[in-house]
């Protein structure tokens, strides 16, 4: 798998020389490969929406290098543009990006910057709504008239249009109901299956992270506390807690089984990993 | 880059001119700008830069900060010194094409730019130590006698907090407004002027949807807490002037009358 993405020690402070300097992530390296479905995980004020904005050029590290497809993205401006369009960044609370008059033409404004011709932009407008479930007669109404969970799905069509190879969300989830963050995930990952993007996706959720990434990258005030599987880094959940992180309910279920003297395994954090994880138990007696 | 505009910023801290009442410290402020505008002597000039230099030196304020509040203002500055040199008419010290440079022009280049210089920084260190919410309350107190003649004093000190408390989170909104479209593709740095107008739409209408709902959010709150206007209303913190601050507001006297007087008693002296 060839790397899409490398970010090599990368510190950034905001204010910097006023009496509200703040050093929001310190010295981060880590890189993805193509096809990868990475999760970012982090308490509120970790520096995880800091550093997604690095990725595509949107903040300046104050040292450090970010590289797309082994390319400086800060190197010239144009390489800073292509940057731009090969990675999409989905913002927290998109829906208040929304401007347009009509849902079609928000979507469209992405492709539209990309200076594509009107029968690609239309082409992708049509694919991105399908991808985040918006059927074709909400395309001609105001995305003002819309419910919570729509105008969502519709800010993040707005950056699948793009049809960027590196997508990165923040918090996609946050603020909406049981329903609504199942709805965004499978927009995620139906985006996914048909254009076969690596996903990078924030959230300080431990259960949707374990969920649905293949590896999971744990911030902690500014750096990297921990990187690996989601078995790697749950089977570390002691460390999480400590460093005041949450963990899934069923793992710490299984820690506090575990501290009554029940042999079990310590990567579980999924509800149907704990089933076989008891059926096993039970069947090996 | 809007996180840089510091006029009207405050710096918490615990410094003598921290703690002063700010009506004591609003108050002061205008004397010392009257002073500066009475006075016409370099004496009474080089008595404010004393004071003031005492003045950032025991707030705790870095000298950068007072430097970077004037820098919006250095064009405006250039433009003052030139006009006064060449249009002031008087004794001639150079000459070239149609210009002319003079005594009396140069004076009073000097003294323009030392005015507003030091008319900015003095403001700079009553809003770099005053929070803005002191601030507005110390108006409305002072401004309180008004009220008998029907002015809608409490009205208008309430839209002012409002609007100061509202100003960090506008500026915060825009900022993640524009990266957002600029995640987008929208560019805001290219193109003519109308290229540049038209960018701006992306970033306008979520900022007046937002503000809009943000204003209707709040009112709400505050019907739901029965806000009705300032009549009968108490204060969480009320202002007390304390012997400090009348002994503040007694040196500021002092130290106006010795500006104002500045050359007199220097010419009784030598
Ligand atoms: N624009 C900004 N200016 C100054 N400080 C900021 C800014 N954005 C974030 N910070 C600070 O940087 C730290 C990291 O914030 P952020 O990246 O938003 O964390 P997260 O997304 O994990 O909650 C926080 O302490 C926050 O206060
Ligand atoms: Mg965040």
């Amino acid at each position: 798998m060839p790397e899409i993405l490398s970010v090599q020690h990368i510190s950034h402070i905001y204010s910097a020389g006023t009496p509200f300097e703040r050093a929001a992530i310190k010295d981060i390296s880590l890189s993805l490969q193509e096809g990868e479905f990475v999760g970012l995980i982090g308490h509120t004020g970790s520096g995880k929406s800091t550093l997604v904005q690095h990725l595509n050029g949107l903040l300046k590290p104050t040292s450090g290098r970010v590289l797309v497809d082994g390319q400086d993205i800060h190197a010239s401006k144009e390489a800073t543009r292509a940057a731009r369009f090969k990675v999409g960044l989905v913002f927290q609370y998109p829906e208040y990006q929304l401007f347009e008059e009509t849902v079609y033409k928000d979507i469209a404004f992405g492709p539209r910057n990309m200076k594509l011709d009107e029968a690609e932009i239309d082409r992708r407008v049509r694919a991105a709504a399908a991808q985040v479930g918006l059927s074709e007669d909400l395309l001609e109404v105001s995305p003002f008239d819309l419910s919570g969970g729509q105008k969502r799905r519709v800010a993040i069509a707005g950056v699948f249009a793009m049809e960027p190879r590196l997508l990165v969300l923040d918090e996609p989830m946050a603020g909406l109901d049981p329903v609504g963050r199942e709805e965004i995930i499978r927009c995620i990952v139906n985006y996914r299956e048909t254009t076969g993007a690596t996903i990078l996706f924030v959230t300080h959720s431990m259960e949707d992270a374990a969920r649905i990434a293949d590896r999971l990258i744990v911030l902690n005030q500014g750096e990297v506390l921990m990187e690996g599987t989601p078995g790697e880094v749950f089977a570390r959940s002691e460390e999480l807690l400590q460093a005041g992180l949450d963990i899934p309910t069923v793992t710490r279920l299984f820690m506090t089984l575990k501290s009554r003297g029940l042999p079990l395994s310590d990567a579980v954090y999924t509800v149907e990993q704990a089933m076989d994880e008891i059926l096993r138990l039970k069947e090996g007696r | 880059m809007l996180r840089d505009i510091t006029l009207g910023q405050f710096f918490p801290g615990t410094s003598l001119l921290h703690r002063l009442d700010p009506r004591a410290k609003l108050v002061s402020v205008v004397l010392f700008v009257a002073s500066l505008f009475i006075s016409k002597s370099f004496w009474g000039y080089g008595l404010c830069i004393l004071f003031l230099a005492w003045c950032i030196r025991i707030s705790g304020i870095s000298p950068k900060m007072i430097l970077k509040s004037l820098k919006p203002l250095v064009i405006i500055l250039c433009f003052t010194g030139i006009l006064n040199m060449f249009y002031t008419p008087g004794e001639v010290l150079a000459r070239f094409w149609i210009f002319k440079i003079t005594r009396e022009g140069i004076y009073t280049a000097a003294y323009m730019i030392l005015r507003i210089v030091l008319l900015i920084a003095a403001t700079s260190m009553l809003t770099y130590t005053t929070s803005p919410i002191a601030l507005t309350d110390a108006i409305e107190r002072l401004l309180n006698p008004l009220k008998k003649i029907h002015v809608p004093v409490h009205e208008f000190a309430m839209m002012m907090t409002i609007a100061l408390r509202f100003i960090p989170t506008l500026i915060e909104e825009t900022d993640k407004i524009m990266s957002a479209q600029k995640a987008r593709g929208a560019d805001f740095e290219t193109g003519g002027i109308i290229d540049k107008a038209k960018a701006l739409v992306p970033i306008l209408v979520p900022l007046f949807v937002s503000a809009f709902r943000r204003a209707d959010e709040l009112a709400t709150a505050m019907e739901c807490r029965l806000y009705h206007g300032g009549e009968g209303r108490t204060r969480l913190n009320t202002l007390v002037m304390t012997g400090r601050d009348y002994a503040a507001l007694g040196f500021m006297g002092v130290f106006c009358l010795l500006v104002i007087y500045a050359e007199r008693l220097v010419s009784i002296l030598l």
